[in-house]
């Protein structure tokens, strides 16, 4: 290797931002943010410091958790979220189906189009435990109101994803059965169904596992389910007890997503 | 009979893809419509069974105007007019007999054909029609487990047993080797044959065109630039519907040499 | 059809074994469904069911109008809510990129012991909602933002790595081998043959994680983790209703503004 000679010619990598004014705009802006944000934040140190040992303590309360002490507490709250998902999973697909299809430009004519636009809106602009909050002023404690909130959420969700399946089919399929001098019910049934049933299916196992997920967290709002044993368990320190019921949330929705995997690749 | 009048189709993005185009097509006529990529084929042909509205002018199958009917009687209309596609258009995951019976629809009514409670002899049809472009054994296959000939000739079981007067076929080979293009080609003239069936066929390939077809129409930019026999097609006529090419090439000695080795 | 003939030809749409399976399924299906619900009923006041309606109409009079003076109390939990989203998001993403190396296939040092933690990692994660993650942090560090911030931290690891770790391993493989090919070291093949076909991903992974962080930072406050559900908890508790209203708009307002900047950032990435 040489030194540089006229003939040598200089290469520097791209940056990922290619203009220098926006690329050192963006990093000292990023650095004002951050002096700004942690210089704002209120801390309280040494209650920081005080719950140093008491993480530790929750650490070792995984080796081993304790099953046992609360178990029909825990059990009863397991299979309260257990009830509230599948319910709410059945009910919200349900629901969102026709929504779905309704809100698929390729499917359904325009004032429709936009009221299903609207209901999916509409179920999704809140999240879920503001919505738990108010169904359990309305409903009362206890997983009533658990399900609903789910079941409004899963059409959120649901109806969303089901339509934008319902738009990506292959036009070409779809034509050729329209050609037949079919009627729409059956256009339906022979062209779209085939082409978004293993998606579909797909969804509703994804679903049923964040219902699984979210069911821990409305019972927290008194919407029902393990989240309420849960609150009871942190607000009496009991971290064995709390170690136990998060062991059993984690295993149960990797089962379902294992299971939902082996669902997929049948279905295909 | 078939009769389109001063048919026009303009795009609401302005395009005007087919411009005061008539045809008269005598029962029993295959016809096959060629042009240039963007001349207004696909359009002409979807507009005669109203998957594209067209804009003005009018369809007639067997003195009934097509395009004044409403979506009920379109439906019935459709029933009598099969179709077949570029890319074979099969629903890919039902099962190729489920493919074929889907051009019942419009015969049977929509819990028969939600529970695949077809009549007998809807299916004893399709058994014929399958054994009669050689898939007897595959009706239990799902469609993507096929291949493009294959899959093409599931298309042709399709359109046929609507018991068409009519058939529409886009593109029939446009994705096959020549040797399939030519068999699926044969397929579809002899069905038309044997059933005095009156076809529209577009097609890119030209050789295939004046093999196949009694009669030739060349599209250019939505209008009609020729019209006449196979033996009409001169270098002069190719180039004023294609554009400027030698097309000492694509005559008829071509076509003798390749057809005695299938 | 009256009587079947000797020519004709059955066609069944799926064989009896299969078709009877089906059933069986959806009678379960339905079987469970129904135990479900009945369980959910014995639980349920139907009294306070159907008294809902006028309920809902009692508290949407009480709502209503907003108070709009105590707008001047949100700014500063806006603020929080904004920072607990960012800072969080910012630690998931430097903890997240190294597990999703551990756990891709194709990256992962060690199949047999570095991948399964990686994975499990992932997994609880995702499974435990940040609230209860922040429920968890609040008894542990004390009530703050703080706790907030790790929380959306924690619960945002499993979600980053788990869609970089997918992005990783269907990177095209040819890209990499050409690369290797060079005789080049692991380190020089991961920056030079992986990591430039993540990085678009990772971008819209994590700016996609920010929008839904924006989102459920809102409600952290309902467990005592700082932010403007601080200020929900409290009016609703009091039932200062009139409250309750102008900090649910704010929320909403908050929600599709972080919607909208991270479709323009995604669609800009892509």
């Amino acid at each position: 290797m040489n030194t540089s000679s006229p003939a040598d010619r200089h290469w520097h990598r791209e940056p990922f931002i290619s203009k220098p004014v926006l690329r050192w705009g963006f990093w000292s802006a990023l650095l004002i943010y951050l002096a700004l944000a942690i210089g704002s934040m209120d801390i309280n140190w040494s209650r920081v410091m005080e719950g140093i040992p008491r993480g530790m303590n929750f650490i070792i309360s995984f080796f081993p958790p304790d099953f046992t002490s609360r178990s029909d507490a825990i059990l009863d709250g397991i299979l309260e979220s257990l009830w509230m998902t599948v319910t709410s999973t059945v009910v919200g697909i349900l629901i969102s189906i026709p929504v779905g299809i309704g809100a698929a430009r390729n499917l359904s004519v325009l004032p429709v189009y936009y009221i299903c636009r609207g209901i999916i809106a509409l179920s999704r602009t809140f999240p879920e435990i503001i919505l738990a909050i108010f169904f359990v002023k309305l409903f009362g404690f206890g997983p009533f109101a658990g399900f609903v909130t789910l079941s409004i959420a899963t059409v959120g969700f649901y109806g969303k994803l089901l339509a934008e399946d319902i738009e990506d089919i292959d036009k070409a399929q779809a034509e050729a059965i329209r050609s037949t001098g079919c009627s729409w019910l059956q256009w339906l049934n022979y062209a779209i169904q085939p082409q978004v049933t293993p998606r579909a299916i797909g969804l509703a196992a994804y679903r049923f596992d964040i219902n699984f997920r979210e069911s821990a967290v409305v019972g927290i709002v008194g919407g029902g389910g393990i989240g309420a044993t849960l609150l009871t368990a942190f607000d009496r320190y009991e971290f064995e007890s709390a170690a136990a019921i998060l062991l059993i949330i984690i295993f149960i929705v990797m089962a379902v997503e294992y299971s939902s995997g082996w669902l997929r690749k049948w279905v295909q | 009979m078939l009769r389109l009048k001063n048919l026009t189709k303009r795009y609401p993005t302005g395009d005007l893809a087919l411009d005061n185009v008539s045809i008269e097509i005598p029962t029993g006529q295959v016809l096959a419509l060629i042009g240039p990529s963007g001349a207004g084929k696909s359009t002409l042909i979807r507009c005669i069974n109203r998957l594209v509205e067209p804009s003005s002018g009018s369809v007639h199958l067997n003195d009934q105007n097509l395009c004044l009917l409403g979506k009920h009687s379109l439906r019935s209309a459709r029933r009598h007019i099969g179709m077949i596609f570029q890319e074979y258009a099969l629903v890919e995951r039902l099962s190729v007999m489920e493919n074929v019976l889907s051009g019942r629809l419009g015969y049977v009514g929509f819990w028969r054909s939600l529970l695949r409670k077809f009549p007998q002899k809807d299916i004893n049809a399709a058994f014929d029609l399958l054994g009669r472009v050689g898939l007897e054994d595959m009706a239990y296959k799902r469609a993507d487990a096929l291949s493009g000939g294959q899959r093409q000739r599931v298309g042709i079981a399709r359109a046929l047993i609507q018991d068409p007067e009519l058939l529409l076929v886009d593109e029939p080979t446009a994705s096959l080797d020549p040797r399939t293009s030519r068999q699926i080609m044969r397929i579809i003239s002899d069905l038309c044959q044997e059933r005095d069936l009156t076809a529209v066929i577009n097609i890119h390939d030209v050789p295939l065109a004046k093999l196949f077809a009694q009669r030739i129409v060349g599209l250019k930019q939505g209008q009609i630039v020729y019209d006449g026999n196979p033996d009409g097609l001169t270098s002069e006529v190719l180039t004023q519907i294609y554009g400027e090419e030698d097309w000492s090439a694509t005559g008829d000695h071509i076509d003798s040499q390749n057809l005695r080795g299938i | 059809m009256g009587t079947v003939m000797g020519s004709d030809r059955q066609w069944h749409h799926r064989p009896l074994k299969l078709k009877l399976l089906l059933w069986f399924c959806w009678l379960l299906g339905l079987g469970i469904f129904i135990t479900c619900w009945n369980k959910i009923s014995e639980k349920t006041m139907w009294f306070f069911v159907t008294d809902a309606p006028s309920q809902a109409k009692d508290l949407a009079t009480r709502m209503v109008p907003p108070r709009w003076d105590y707008l001047d109390n949100l700014w500063l939990p806006i603020w929080d809510t904004f920072n607990i989203a960012t800072l969080g998001t910012l630690i998931a993403f430097f903890i997240a990129v190294p597990v999703a190396f551990c756990a891709a296939r194709n990256t992962t040092p060690n199949t047999f012991l570095v991948r399964p933690i990686a994975l499990f990692i992932i997994a609880s994660s995702r499974s435990i909602n940040s609230l209860i993650w922040a429920l968890m942090l609040v008894t542990i560090i004390g009530p703050g933002i703080l706790a907030g911030i790790i929380a959306i931290g924690l619960r945002s690891i499993g979600f980053i790595a788990k869609l970089l770790y997918e992005a990783i391993e269907e990177i095209e493989p040819v890209q990499v081998e050409a690369i290797t090919a060079t005789g080049a070291s692991g380190g020089q093949v991961l920056s030079f043959g992986i990591f430039p076909q993540v990085l678009p991903a990772l971008a819209g992974i994590s700016v996609y994680r920010w929008d839904i962080n924006i989102r459920e930072s809102t409600i952290l406050g309902l467990v005592g983790a700082g932010g403007i559900g601080l200020q929900l908890e409290a009016s609703i508790s009091t039932l200062a209703w009139t409250q309750v209203s102008i900090i649910l708009l704010v929320i909403l307002i908050t929600v599709i503004l972080s919607e909208w900047v991270s479709a323009r950032v995604r669609y800009s990435i892509i």
